[in-house]
This record gives structure tokens, sequence and C-alpha cells, in this order.
């Protein structure tokens, strides 16, 4: 019979005081687990978005942090736009040798709350939005260049919304659903993203030609840029003074142009985009540009030259995303986690409380192991090996706890943020906790254990049983 | 088997001083004999049998089993000899609760160099006449089964000496004959030395050899 059995069987032999202890540290494992795991998939979910497809990000001069989280994640609100020529700098300009790509970005609009993304169809067709994984679609196809009222769907925006390919939808103006704003002309479904994992997957995205020709998506002309693209910084992107393109005055002639029939209440058949010309590039402007640069040295270089300047700023999304983290989520995290340890550590107390308690009725048979052979290092190990297995079985119970509360949770999760946790792979910290368990189960179990390795067996066998 | 040379044995009172409780100047028990030391109570039979079985440690004085001096051993050495040399059956049985009668007796082999033999534990569970009882717990045995358990758990290391204190106490007169028979037919099978203490002279009967603690501890002499 081995140690192991005859301390298991020593456990089982108080099954009600052993279940209970264990599943105390089980409870104070589980929410360790879910703490880490949710941390970790949260983490990765923002690196991942942060770092694909592109490493800079320019737009209006203000809070670097927001910019990145209302472009990347479709969080808070767009900051104010920038002018068209920055894209033409980037793509054309002086820019130019910095740059391997150049996304522009329009936001203003959302339909059904999802945010509605207006941009090219390279976004899809020429990043990935993990290492070695471009974007594929469930249904359908990318949105084309001509296809100006043409917009595709995130995999989770369309579980919501229920649009199907084939459907059409009317972008409503403001980025929230609780603005209230009025609806636009209807896009039509051309695709369906598979899920990514990503922000992307919460949001809509329609051709920028197409919302360009939306009502009031138009730079007013008596406040365009008269020179055309690629003109010094527009004035009014000045901070605080630009005029969002999704804030245009309701009575600006050249939007009214291109939609002299503008009905809300009707539906507007948007197979004839050949019917449409597409916006001057003197009344447009842009939220954001997601740059891919031609080198890492590029995209150190990129930022500098264009923070310089007045028009627009340039930010480094994984560097914001990653302060975000060391300021504000990191030290939540370790908040969690230190309340979380100190749950487990009195799961340990309850553990020493158990064993010890059950000393003084088990001297006797402590004592007669003793008289059997049993060393006194011995009964100290048995002890001890109760202690371990409580603690690792009570952790083991705890990590299927956590993993399956995790699961369990995950759609409710990926629902509400887009955020796919599933049964992500072992973490090292989760490993890590088996050597914090064995040590915790030491030190739980060393006073027992002493109180088992000093027992007296003369005087123990000459109690009354 | 068994040879012990003036063993004394006292322990400390309140008081500060010491109560002598052995002194034994000279007892031996041969290979495969089987002895019974009679005495009443309080006159050291379960002290001696600690002292010989290496719970506790003589005052002074030397104890010789099988060829060795418990004395000379350190308390580890002394604890792993007595799990391979030496079987204890106690007064009051002593099986642990939680383990059924076969684990009792595979427990008596956890603590000896000796592999787990569970084919010996059937076995001797078989000769005590507990074939069909392997699984029950203590708590579903009678009193005699769960002494026949406490024999079988005691020969389960194939020891060189068998201690016994009192093993009938704790049994009606039809079972302690039952049971003394049970240990010295077991122990003859297995050619084990005997050392059985008891206060039952009609026990005693049953044995070649009988010694009275009051003529071998001169300290139960004076009591």
């Amino acid at each position: 019979m081995s140690l192991i059995a005859i301390a298991w069987r020593s456990l089982t032999q108080r099954a009600l005081a052993s279940a209970l202890t264990g599943f105390s540290m089980a409870l104070g494992i589980a929410l360790v687990v879910a703490v880490l795991v949710t941390y970790h998939v949260i983490a990765d979910a923002f690196q991942r978005s942060a770092g694909i497809g592109y490493d800079v990000i320019v737009g209006a001069k203000g809070g670097k942090l927001q910019l990145v989280l209302n472009t990347v994640y479709h969080l808070s609100t767009p900051v104010e736009n920038i002018p068209y020529s920055v894209l033409h700098d980037l793509t054309e300009g002086r820019y130019k040798p910095y740059v391997t790509r150049a996304i522009p970005y329009c936001l203003g609009d959302n339909y059904e709350g999802h945010r509605v993304v207006a941009t090219i169809p390279a976004l899809f067709n020429d990043t990935q939005y993990t290492p070695g994984r471009k974007y594929a679609f469930r249904a359908g196809r990318n949105f084309e260049t001509e296809g100006y009222f043409e917009g595709v769907l995130g995999a989770l925006a369309a579980a919501q919304t229920g649009l199907k390919v084939g459907d059409t939808f009317r972008p409503t103006h403001g980025v929230n659903d609780d603005e209230q704003g009025h609806e636009h002309d209807a896009f039509k479904v051309v695709g369906i993203l598979e899920p990514t994992g990503t922000a992307n997957d919460r949001a809509i995205f329609i051709n920028i030609e197409g919302f360009y020709l939306l009502e009031n998506h138009a730079k007013p002309v008596e406040a365009a840029n008269p020179t055309g693209p690629g003109a010094a910084p527009d004035p009014h992107a000045e901070p605080g003074k630009a005029p969002s393109a999704s804030d245009k005055a309701h009575d600006h002639p050249g939007a009214e142009a291109h939609h002299p029939e503008e009905d809300h209440d009707h539906d507007h058949d948007h197979d004839h985009d050949h019917a449409h010309e597409p916006l001057p590039e003197n009344q447009r402007e842009l939220t954001a540009i997601l740059v891919r640069t031609s080198s890492p040295a590029a995209s150190i270089q990129l930022p500098n030259l264009i923070n310089e300047g007045t028009a627009a700023q340039a930010v480094l999304p994984v560097r914001e995303i990653r302060g975000l983290f060391d300021a504000i989520v990191s030290p939540i995290q370790a908040v969690l986690l230190v309340l979380t340890g100190l749950i487990v550590v009195v799961s340990g107390v309850g553990i020493l409380v158990s064993i010890y308690n059950s000393m003084s009725e088990r001297r006797r048979e402590i004592a007669v192991m003793r008289a059997l052979g049993a060393r006194r290092s011995t009964v100290r190990t048995i002890v001890l090996l109760e202690s371990l297995l409580l603690s690792l079985t009570g952790g083991l119970a705890g990590w299927i706890l956590g993993r399956t509360l995790i699961a369990a949770l995950s759609p409710a999760i990926a629902a509400r943020t887009g955020v796919l946790i599933g049964f992500p792979p072992l973490l090292p910290a989760e490993l890590a906790l088996v050597p914090a368990l064995i040590v915790l189960s030491a030190l739980a179990g060393y006073l027992p254990a002493m109180t088992a390795y000093r027992t007296d067996v003369a005087k123990a066998l000459a109690s009354a049983p | 088997m068994l040879r012990l040379r003036n063993v004394k044995k006292s322990f400390a009172e309140p008081g500060g001083g010491r109560l002598p409780v052995l002194d034994v100047e000279e007892f031996q028990v041969g290979a495969a004999e089987h002895v019974v030391l009679l005495g009443r109570s309080g006159c050291g039979k379960t002290t001696l049998l600690h002292v010989i079985a290496g719970i506790s440690t003589p005052d002074s004085g030397s104890i010789e089993v099988d060829g060795r001096d418990l004395v000379r051993l350190d308390e580890a050495e002394r604890d792993r000899f007595r799990a391979e040399t030496i079987g204890y059956v106690f007064q009051s049985f002593n099986l642990l609760a939680g383990f059924n009668a076969l684990e009792n007796v595979l427990l008596g082999m956890a603590f000896g160099q000796g592999r787990r033999d569970v084919a010996r534990a059937r076995l001797l569970l078989d000769r005590v006449g507990l074939t069909h009882r392997q699984r029950h717990k203590p708590a579903q045995l009678s009193v005699g089964e769960q002494q026949r358990v406490a024999v079988a758990r005691a020969l389960a290391n194939r020891p060189r000496l068998l201690l016994a204190d009192e093993p009938t106490a704790s049994v009606d007169g039809r079972n302690q004959q039952q049971i003394i028979d049970l240990i010295r037919e077991t122990c003859e099978e297995e050619e084990v030395a005997l050392l059985l203490v008891t206060h039952a002279r009609e026990i005693a009967d049953r044995f070649d050899r009988t010694v009275y603690l009051e003529n071998l501890n001169k300290v139960a002499a004076l009591t």
C-alpha cells in the first residue's frame, strides 16, 4: 500500500470535511484561472487587432489612445477629421517612401448600434487580421471599388442584425445607436466575414465612395480646400476647429447635388452605381488612415514627420495599447490576482485547519502506523501528502471549473464584445499554479505534519481507543 | 531470537524524580519458541513489549532481536527493523477504521522493504478464516473478526518475532481460545517466535513455557 494510497484513504475517511476543504480551494483556483484567462484573451485580442496589417494610424490631432480605440476597436467616438490630402501625401506625396499601404477610414454612422466603417476593398483584400491569416468570407464577397453602395458585415454584426447577403441596410447618422440620427441611403450586403476574434467582427464595412455620397458627408464647398489633393494641410484640421464629416451642415449643396431626389422614406436602388459620380476630393475628409510602413525604421520616422505638421498626428497602435495595458489593465489584473490569490491562501489555511483538527483523533492511528514500522518522517510525509492531494485535487477541480465558466460565458462575451474566448491553450501562468499549490500545500500541511512527526507512540497507544 | 540483558526503564514523575517500571536482568526467547508472559495489571507487561519492539527505549541494558541490539540502532533503523522483523498484536486491535480488512493487512506491509503482496495478504486472511470478509471495514466486523485481522496484519511482513499484548482482553471466553489457537497455529506455520503477555492464567496453561513477570521484573516483584 503506497503512502499516497494511505493519505488518500485518510482523506476519504473524512469525506465531508475533505470535500468542503477541496471545494474552497477549487473556488479560489477557479477565480484565479478566470482572471488569468480573461486577461490573456483580452490582451491577445487587443494586441492582435493593434498590430496586424498596419503599424501606424494617422488621424486628427488629439488623444492618441482615443484615436486607436475608435479606429481599431470601434470604441469611443471619433476625434475629428483630417484632410483628404493627407492620404495623398502618404500614397503619392512626400511620405510615399515610408509607406507600403494606406487604408482610409471614415467613421460617423452606425447600423443598429454596430459601427459603420467606410473604407476601401484593400482592407480585406490586402491585409491580415492575424499573422498568416487573411480575411475570408463566410458568404458572398468583398465589396468592389465600383460598387459604391455595397457593404460587408463582420461575423458578429451579421449574427446580431440578421442581415444576409443580398439584404439592404440604411446606416444611421452617429456612431452609437442612441444618437437617433437620420437614416441614410441603403447599402446592399454583398459579403459576410468569417469570425476573426477582433473588434472588426462587430463592425459593418461600406464602400467609402458610397459613404461620401450620403447626405451631409461631403465637406461644405466653402470650407473645402480649393487647391485640391496634395495641398497644404487644411486649417480646419486644427484641433478643435475641424468640422467632423459626420457633423456637416445638412444644407451642403455638394452633397445634395448627388442626391437631388433624396427621400429617407423610400428604398433607393443602388444597382445603378454607375449613375453616381464620386465626390470631388476637395469635398472629402477622412477620420483615420491605417498605414503599413515600408520598414521598421519607417514606422518610427513616419510618425515623427507627420507629428511635426499640424494637419494630423500619427500613432503606433501597439505602443498605445501597451501603454493602456501597462497603465490600467495590468494593475487591475494584478489587484484581481492578489485578491483571488488571497482566497487561495485562505483555502490553504482551511486545509491546515481541517488536517490539524483531525490530528487529535488520529494520534492513535499514527501511533499504530509507527508501531507497524512507519518512521517519523513517513507519517510526516503521509500528512503532507494529504495536504498536497487536497490542494491539487481542489486545484484541478478549480481549473476545470474556471475554464468551464469561461467557456460557458464565452458566447455572451463574444456577443457583447466580439472577443472570442473559447478554450484558449494552457497558459504558462496556469502551469505556474501547480508549483504554487505544491508550496502552499507544504506550508498548510507543515504544522499537522510536525504534530504527526512528534507523536509519542507509547503514550498514544496507551490512550483510550 | 530474543535476548534481554539488564534492561531498565523508568518514567519521569511530575515531581521531578524517576519511577522505575522495568528491571529485567536476563530473558530469552528461542527461535520459533512460544512463550507466555503472565502478570497482573500494572506490572509493566506493555512497557516491556514496547521496549522489545523498539517503540520506546530502555534507560540501560541491551535488547537483541535476531542478533541485532536494538539499543544501538538509531530511531529510523529501529523503525525499519521493527517493520521487517517484529509483528505486534495490540490489546485493542488498533485496526484503522477507514481501511477494510485487506487494506489493514496491506498496511502492515507498507513500511517495510518488501513489496505490496496482495496474494499474501489474502492468504493470511484466509488462514484466519476471513476469506469472505476482506472488503469489510472494522466497524462491519465482530470483535473476534477484528482481532483476526490484527493477527493477519502482524504477520504480513513475515516477522521473526510476534509480540501479542493481551490479545484476548477484549473478546469473550469462547473467542479467547479461538484467538490464542489461531495465533499459535499461525506462528507455527510461519515459524515465528511468539511472546504473548496476558493476565489470564487459563491462557498461560496452554503454553509450554510460562514466565511470571513478577519473577522476571524486579520492580514488579517489589510492588
